[in-house]
């Protein structure tokens, strides 16, 4: 095998240190950073999730894939720690961010949320302010004072490829935006404050084919310079757009993360039968 | 490399909410109010602010100024963050201070006017001047309850009726009728007082009749909203399946709609009973008042709760007024009752 | 019950079936019924509205536009028109500035009660809150007037007088007389508190239905909690803070025993907000009534006209208002 160097083993026991459950990639580029050790998520008394360990390869896109109800969706909230709004919502493990626990007593929330930017699963930007003002929404929340505004805002929208389609209309609503252009927009917002981290939450579901290319043209882009992760359901979208993939999977009882490897080897000869029956669409 | 997923059942991880940090959000807390604490004391010792109130106002400023500096430790947005915390707290807590203290000056002054001949006699051999140990609020009592009873019988059917049509029959006038119902419930009250002193007491004379139809015009309307938000929780599915055993509209709405939502509608018509069981507008100019213990719905004025409280407070002499404060614990603790009513029985609707 | 008709064949496709629904006599009967009986509620408002006009209509006729205009309150001899005089432009203006002020008074706890409800506390908490609120919604105004007079208004008078000390020299804070009991100032402190109760339950069910992921959208951009609320909620919320207090000002408008108790009536339109004299439409209907002749309850129906017809149109706004919020957030 060629990629002896990697830990194909999923849920590996603990070892103790911060990389101690699936490296995606020791080799290459080194880790984003972002790395996450034991994670466990109940609502209630449910539980989602069962010790996941995952250690996030720097500049490249890592794909969360799954059938419904595993668990992958509120593994990417447990990474910015938007979880918690929800109610009765627990949880036991560490998330490491340039080395600090996120869920640490002294970590403040919201500056590690510019750390980590997100775009969900349907497009929401705020219908009362322009398309400038959108992108530039989060400088405004987290009062960052920025030189060039306008610069800022030219380079944001055309790494989401937006530019070139709102350049005439910035001073138009949000929400006079197509159903695409609208979700470009929400990545172009949480570019503006130069996050590390991009976590995308199946970004494609409510578009159609044309604006998802789109879309997923934008990510590929992206990932040359931050570490994007993406949930998706789309099984030809995690082979176009990942490089790494982590295969989470729940019989009945919490999601756990049956493999976790490059993608083109959970494409072509995953180790686990039933990741092989899932990419291949017998299942889910 | 066989390795499939194992059964990691992991005893040693527990769940837990590291986001709620007890000990560090205490400290967050005592601190800040430790500091608003001692300066507000000062501002009240050294300036003309006093009292519970002005040491409270001193607090809420006080407290401002610190979850500001506060904040400012960190950084501005976490500043604004807690100043607005701060306000909006107080802007809730500020609001209850006024209420907190009606429901005390109500059962606390109410309290030495009450003792057990003031639900058995009437004023009719009482002045409102004499001892507190004489005379009651029987008559306003008795009276209050037949209005009321009269008022839901008029009310209730028809707030119901209101609601199914805009619910079942979805007729042509549906939001005519909303946009009418909802108009209703904007009408002052002493204006419909004044409509039924036109139509009826003008022409026959001051009734407890005259009151029950004015106090059915205000509850009417929040019957019937209530009733319509009742009435559309009940799932379309079990219209549709009463239509598929074929059963007419008549017997879907009367064998499946209306019971299924049947404790919703009790709630429904408590809470317009609750709306208007203190009116006292209305009952000025149509069953006016009384001292003297009746049934007598009709040719002559009935006393009510609300109307002896006006009474007593016209008089306005020491007595009269603790009687006053005597009436209206009754009436509240009479609203408050139906209230309870109403939680418990729209309680039994969400199973 | 349902018939199938069949019309005739076109050359132009296929049969086109018009289907009409039958249905049988005691389901006519029921819808027939049901419809009289919603359409009566209609017919009540109308009949308030007509009633009021056609009694106070000599009123009208006599005065004219007059009676809204001049602020005399005269029945002369009593028993005709000679030598009386109506008009209520004194109680009209009295109402509207204690309803305006109780309005201003109100917002920021209005704004208060609904944001910490809803965002700064848990589920149960709020459903607890949620029915002490309701619950003060439902205190009689006689219990708020009898508090207004003998517990508020010694205290509330001690305000308005350092009020008028260190902000005597804005005009509406003047005093003639220096007498601080019973003024407008005070009756709109009543005011304010009831409605705070009504407006909140509207603004507070609004702004619980601003869109969860836009609010996520902002804390995940690292704003704080007030940020979220400022970016999302307030805007989404607006017209339905607008809404709610609209339908207060419009209970403010009409309310008439609290206003009656703690406000010192005076036939003359006032400005002055802390002193001892103010009007009120609804409070006079309710003070001149047991004393009135013949002639003077025409001449209050005919206020009472006024003042439905003002309350009409400040509650029809809010409920348009508040149903267009409610549109667009489906």
């Amino acid at each position: 095998m060629e990629n002896d160097d990697i830990n194909l083993i999923a849920n590996a026991a603990h070892t103790g240190s911060v990389t101690g459950g699936n490296v995606l990639d020791e080799g290459r580029v080194g880790t984003s950073g972002l790395q996450t050790k034991g994670i466990h998520v109940w609502f209630g008394k449910h539980h989602v999730l069962e010790d996941i360990s995952l250690d996030f390869p720097a500049n490249s896109v890592t794909g969360l894939i799954g059938p419904s109800g595993c668990g992958k969706s509120t593994f990417l909230r447990v990474l910015n720690r938007m979880h918690e709004f929800i109610p009765g919502a627990a949880m036991a493990g560490e998330v490491f961010l340039d080395g600090e626990e996120i869920y640490g007593p002294k970590v403040d929330v919201t500056a590690m949320r510019l750390k980590v930017g997100m775009v969900f699963q349907k497009p929401n930007p705020f219908p009362s302010m322009t398309i400038a003002e959108n992108v530039l929404a989060g400088l405004k929340l987290a009062n960052i004072k920025v030189q060039d505004k306008d610069s800022l805002l030219e380079e944001c929208l055309t790494r989401a490829g937006l530019w070139k389609e709102v350049k005439d209309r910035l001073k138009l609503s949000g929400s006079s935006l197509s159903g695409g252009q609208q979700q470009r927009l929400c990545i172009a917002r949480a570019l503006a404050v130069k996050p590390k981290v991009l976590l995308m939450d199946e970004p494609c579901s409510a578009l159609d084919p044309a604006s998802t290319l789109k879309v997923e043209e934008t990510i590929v882009q992206l990932s040359s310079d931050m570490t994007i992760v993406v949930v998706t359901h789309n099984m030809q979208q995690a082979a176009r757009v990942s490089d790494f993939c982590a295969f989470f999977l729940s019989d009945g009882g919490p999601g756990q993360i049956v493999e976790a490897d490059r993608t083109a080897v959970i494409f072509s000869s995953p180790s686990d039968q039933r990741t092989a029956d899932y990419v291949q669409g017998r299942f889910g | 490399m066989s390795n499939s997923v194992l059964p990691t059942t992991l005893h040693n991880v527990k769940p837990e909410k590291p986001w709620i940090n007890r000990r560090q959000s205490l400290q967050e807390v005592a601190r800040p109010v430790a500091i608003a604490t001692a300066v507000a004391t000062a501002i009240v010792l050294l300036t003309g602010l006093a009292g519970p109130l002005g040491f409270y106002v001193a607090f809420v400023l006080s407290f401002i100024v610190v979850s500001f500096v506060d904040g400012m430790r960190h950084d501005k947005v976490k500043a604004i963050d807690k100043v607005m915390t701060t306000l909006v707290t107080a802007g809730f807590a500020s609001a209850f201070i006024p209420w907190a203290s009606i429901l005390l000056t109500v059962f606390k002054r109410g309290a030495s006017a009450i003792y057990f001949g003031f639900f058995t006699n009437d004023m009719s051999i009482t002045a409102a001047d004499d001892e507190l140990g004489m005379g009651g609020l029987s008559h306003a009592l008795v009276g209050s309850l037949l209005i009321l009873l009269m008022a839901s019988l008029v009310a209730i059917p028809f707030g119901i009726i209101t609601a199914v049509y805009i619910t079942e029959i979805k007729g042509r006038f549906s939001g005519v009728v909303r946009v009418v119902v909802q108009s209703m419930s904007g009408v002052p009250s002493v204006v419909a007082g004044l409509f039924i002193y036109a139509i009826v007491v003008s022409r026959f004379s001051f009734s407890g009749l005259a009151g029950a139809l004015a106090l059915a015009i205000l509850m009417l309307p929040t019957v019937a909203r209530t009733s319509e938000e009742v009435l559309k929780l009940v799932p379309e599915d079990l219209r549709s399946s009463a239509y598929a055993l074929g059963a007419s509209q008549t017997a879907t709405t009367f064998r499946i709609v209306l019971p299924t939502a049947r404790s919703g509608l009790i709630t429904a018509s408590m809470l317009g009973l609750a709306r208007v069981a203190g009116e006292t507008a209305p009952l000025i100019l149509t069953a006016y008042y009384t001292a003297i213990y009746s049934l007598k719905v009709t040719g002559q004025p009935l006393a009510s709760l609300p109307m002896y409280i006006f009474q007593n407070f016209s008089t306005g002499t020491d007595t009269a007024l603790t009687r006053a404060w005597g009436g209206a614990a009754v009436l509240l603790s009479f609203i408050f009752i139906l209230f309870i009513f109403a939680r418990i029985a729209g309680r039994g609707s969400r199973k | 019950m349902s018939t199938v008709t069949v019309e005739k064949p076109t050359d132009d496709g296929p049969v086109r079936r018009v289907i009409t629904t039958q249905r049988n006599a005691s389901d006519k009967r029921f819808r027939r019924v049901v419809t009289a009986g919603a359409l009566s509620t209609f017919l009540v408002l109308a009949l308030i509205a007509s009633f009021l006009f056609y009694r106070g209509f000599e009123i009208f006729k006599e005065f004219g536009f007059g009676f809204l205009t001049t602020s005399t309150w005269d029945s002369g001899s009593g028993d005709s028109l000679e030598g009386a005089s109506y008009g209520v432009a004194a109680m009209l203006v009295g109402s509207i500035i204690v309803a305006t002020m109780a309005m201003i008074m109100a917002l920021p706890f209005v704004i208060g009660t609904s944001l910490f409800l809803e965002y700064y506390i848990g589920k149960k908490l709020r459903t607890a809150l949620v029915a002490i609120l309701d619950l003060m919604a439902a205190i009689p105004s006689i219990i708020y007037g009898l508090w207004g007079y003998l517990v508020l208004m010694p205290n509330a008078a001690g305000w308005a007088e350092s009020i008028n000390k260190y902000f005597g020299w804005i005009p509406i804070f003047k005093v003639d007389v220096e007498n601080f009991d019973a003024s407008p100032f005070i009756s709109a402190l009543v005011l304010g508190l009831m409605i705070i109760p009504i407006a909140s339950s509207v603004t507070r069910e609004v702004y619980s239905r601003a869109p969860q992921d836009q609010i996520s959208a902002a804390y995940a951009l690292g704003g704080s909690r007030w940020g979220a609320l400022k970016a999302v909620v307030l805007p989404f919320g607006k017209s339905g803070l607008i809404g709610g207090m609209l339908l207060g000002l419009g209970r403010a408008l009409g309310e008439t025993v609290a206003v009656l108790l703690t406000l010192n009536l005076v036939f003359e339109v006032k400005f002055q907000v802390l002193a001892s004299a103010g009007g009120n439409v609804a409070s006079l209907i309710a003070s001149r009534f047991g004393e009135a002749g013949p002639f003077e309850v025409k001449a209050l129906m005919a206020a009472g006209l006024v003042l439905f017809l003002l309350t009409l149109v400040v509650n029809f706004g809010a409920s348009i208002i508040v149903s267009r919020t409610s549109k667009v957030s489906q």
